[in-house]
């Protein structure tokens, strides 16, 4: 692989890494791990935890897929190798 | 008009519509048979892909379960949404750019075995046949319920419908038809819900709904809730885990990985036009099954709390005594949606007190003060089963709502269990003929033949799943367990490496997929039985019940990939790398430039 290519890899683990770790902070982190401590916290009726379990995450989810396809678009720009 | 009567008119003309859809669009080629022509837009794919997910266990169950579960049945949304997270920047985009029609197909060549790809298509129709027999007895259950027939009569019809758009459509037909089946069933989920949301909350968004206050109350539906199942001795709503948190991360990871390596999911991607395209499907399937999967919760706790109002009046709203002599219904007064599901055998009420109330409680509960208050109102054990099915397919006759939304309901559900079903049919036919008879068995089989092929044995597994829908196997229940775990210790692992390590070699995939396969169907059949048969369970032999750190076998899909990576890269480290053209292939199915058409040619 070139240098440009190696480049445009790193870039896009970069991208990878940061949604995942958002991924497992929201879904197994919120959702699971601090719901207990979170749950004293309250949303309107929800108890924090209880919200990012059945609620929050799921909507984080949509708002990642979107964030990745936006940001990777711009990657591929940047290193050439979008499609025509 | 009378219930049955709009029924059949509602279920007619969404029908009517399916094969309407189907006539318009026949497959000519097998680029349409097997990819749509690689010509579905990513807004109308997201619609296709999210009724393809969204079985009858998501439309019918699933609210159910987190009724029962509370707050542990948060599981079952983050982990089937969490895996297209993983799909949209893991898998989808890198299989739309390699270009093929099949997972097998993948797995074949990057891994440069013709055996990679066979276990890959076993895999494959292990898990598909598995998750379709739950959509075919879906669909005898909601006919034999809403249409007053059989439930062999159902399943014979909805063979004919499949049959009619799968065969002649291909992937073209199922996916146009999915786009309706969409809009049928999310208005029927929503629909009710709102309604329901009003009745009880005054919000008609019903995931505001749920976090607000009970109509002319200043305490949280939630917060109510939390106290009535608290009173009857219930696990507390908000709070009650899955069998522990660990068990509850692992079956999460599990569900969100399985849903990445589902094949009829992943075969989606590979019929839109680009990578970028193959991206933004993936969120947009997500905001389409999000709609459903965040207004669940809100059905599920709200069919509790009417279910507790109807049961026990007066102690949910007004907050009687529970434990009061006239607190719970008597059972001649009960209302009519319970004697109609009473006829179905999935609500049960006995009378073991003899006082003629219906008293719905935890009678497991371990709590000494709990048991002390039931013993001392005189009850003497549960009196009412509830099927968890009947959460949302009731949900509407509960509340009172008109009989066009009981109809409607209806539709939903076997728009759910047609759709899915189709899709699980085309990645089975497609891994038979494509995947087999061309790749292995008849290389120079030309296209036409192959076209052939692939209908003939779609509509041979169209047979084979309404014959197992007609007679299911003792297994049925376990077999969604199989269906993720298979996907997650196998496929998914495998297609993964397949693309981010550009070093992983025949050796190590196949030892990685066997390995972690091996060790999921021993956990699982540890359990459950070999290959679910009864008396064949060997628990002792792993040392009782969820010997693994408390893991359920549900759960240990994840633990299953986590084996197949770690083989994987055992085997890969004394084995020879791959040939320069597969690290060269991987490097180019890394890039997005030069996505042509999906072709499929070998």
């Amino acid at each position: 692989m070139d240098d440009s290519g190696k480049a445009y890899w790193s870039a896009t683990l970069r991208l990878l890494t940061k949604i995942l770790v958002i991924w497992f902070l929201v879904s197994f982190g919120a959702g699971i791990l601090f719901a207990p401590a979170l749950n004293s916290i309250h949303l309107g009726g929800y108890p924090l935890g209880f919200w990012f379990a059945q609620q929050g995450a799921m909507y984080v989810f949509i708002v990642l897929i979107f964030y990745y396809k936006k940001k990777m678009g711009e990657i591929d720009r940047q290193f050439d190798v979008h499609e025509e | 008009m009378d219930l049955q009567t709009t029924i059949y008119l509602v279920v007619g003309a969404t029908f009517a519509l399916y094969i309407g859809i189907a006539l318009w669009a026949r497959a000519g080629s097998t680029s349409e048979f097997y990819a749509a022509g690689g010509q579905v837009g990513p807004v109308m794919n997201g619609m296709a892909i999210g009724a393809d997910w969204m079985s009858a266990a998501s439309f019918i169950s699933m609210a159910g379960l987190i009724s029962n579960m509370g707050y542990g049945g948060g599981l079952f949304l983050m982990g089937w949404t969490g895996g297209y997270v993983l799909l949209a920047m893991l898998l989808a985009p890198y299989l739309r750019k390699f270009g093929k029609f099949t997972v097998p197909q993948f797995i074949g060549d990057r891994y440069y075995s013709k055996s990679a790809s066979t276990v890959a298509v076993l895999c494959l129709l292990v898990a598909s046949l598995t998750y379709i027999i739950g959509q075919m007895t879906g669909v005898g259950v909601a006919f034999s319920r809403f249409l007053g027939v059989s439930s062999e009569t159902g399943i014979y019809v909805g063979m004919g419908i499949v049959f009619v758009y799968a065969v002649f459509g291909g992937m073209k037909g199922i996916t146009y038809t999915q786009v309706a089946q969409y809009c049928v069933l999310i208005s029927a989920y929503i629909i009710p819900a709102i309604f329901i949301s009003i009745q009880l909350t005054g919000n008609p968004i019903p995931q505001l709904g749920l976090g607000s206050s009970l109509t002319g109350h200043d305490v949280s539906l939630l917060a109510t809730l939390d106290k009535v199942v608290a009173d009857l001795g219930f696990a507390n709503y908000t709070t009650s885990d899955a069998g522990g948190m660990l068990n509850m991360f692992v079956y999460t990871m599990s569900l969100m990985i399985g849903t990445a390596g589902l094949p009829h999911v992943i075969m989606r991607f590979f019929t839109v036009p680009t990578v970028a395209a193959a991206r933004s499907s993936a969120g947009w399937a997500l905001v389409f099954i999000g709609l459903l999967y965040t207004t669940a919760p809100a059905v599920a706790a709200m069919a509790k709390t009417n279910l507790l109002r109807t049961i026990t009046p007066g102690v949910v709203m007004q907050g009687t005594d529970p434990y009061a002599a006239d607190a719970q219904l008597v059972y001649a007064d009960r209302p009519d949606w319970m004697k109609r599901w009473e006829k179905t055998g999935l609500l049960k009420w006995e009378d073991k007190n003899g006082d003629g109330r219906i008293q719905y409680y935890n009678d497991k509960s371990k709590s000494d003060a709990f048991k002390a208050k039931a013993e001392a109102a005189g009850w003497k054990g549960n009196e009412l089963t509830v099927n968890a099915d009947i959460i949302v397919l009731a949900n509407p006759e509960i509340a009172l709502l008109p009989n066009w939304v009981i109809a409607l309901v209806a539709a939903g559900g076997l728009a759910a269990a047609l759709s899915t079903a189709a899709g699980l049919l085309m990645a089975i036919s497609a891994a038979v003929s494509h995947d087999l008879i061309k790749n292995v068995f008849v290389p120079d089989i030309s296209e036409k033949g192959e076209l052939l092929a692939g209908k003939i044995s779609m509509a041979v597994a169209i047979v084979i799943a309404g014959y197992l829908g007609l007679n299911p196997p003792g297994f049925a229940a376990g077999t969604v367990a199989l269906a993720f775990g298979i996907a997650a210790s196998s496929l998914f692992p495998a297609i993964m490496m397949g693309i981010f390590s550009k070093k992983m070699n025949r050796e190590g995939a196949i030892c990685g997929m066997l390995a972690g396969l091996f060790v999921t169907l021993f956990y699982v059949f540890a359990a459950k039985g070999i290959f679910f048969i009864k008396g064949t369970e060997y628990l002792d032999l792993i040392g009782g019940p969820n010997s693994f750190f408390g893991i359920t076998p549900e759960a240990f899909g994840a633990i299953g990939a986590l084996v197949n990576f770690g083989v994987a890269f055992l085997v890969d480290k004394m084995t020879p790398e791959p040939p320069e053209h597969i690290q060269a292939m991987v490097e180019s199915v890394r890039i997005p430039r030069g996505s042509g058409a999906v072709t499929g040619a070998h």
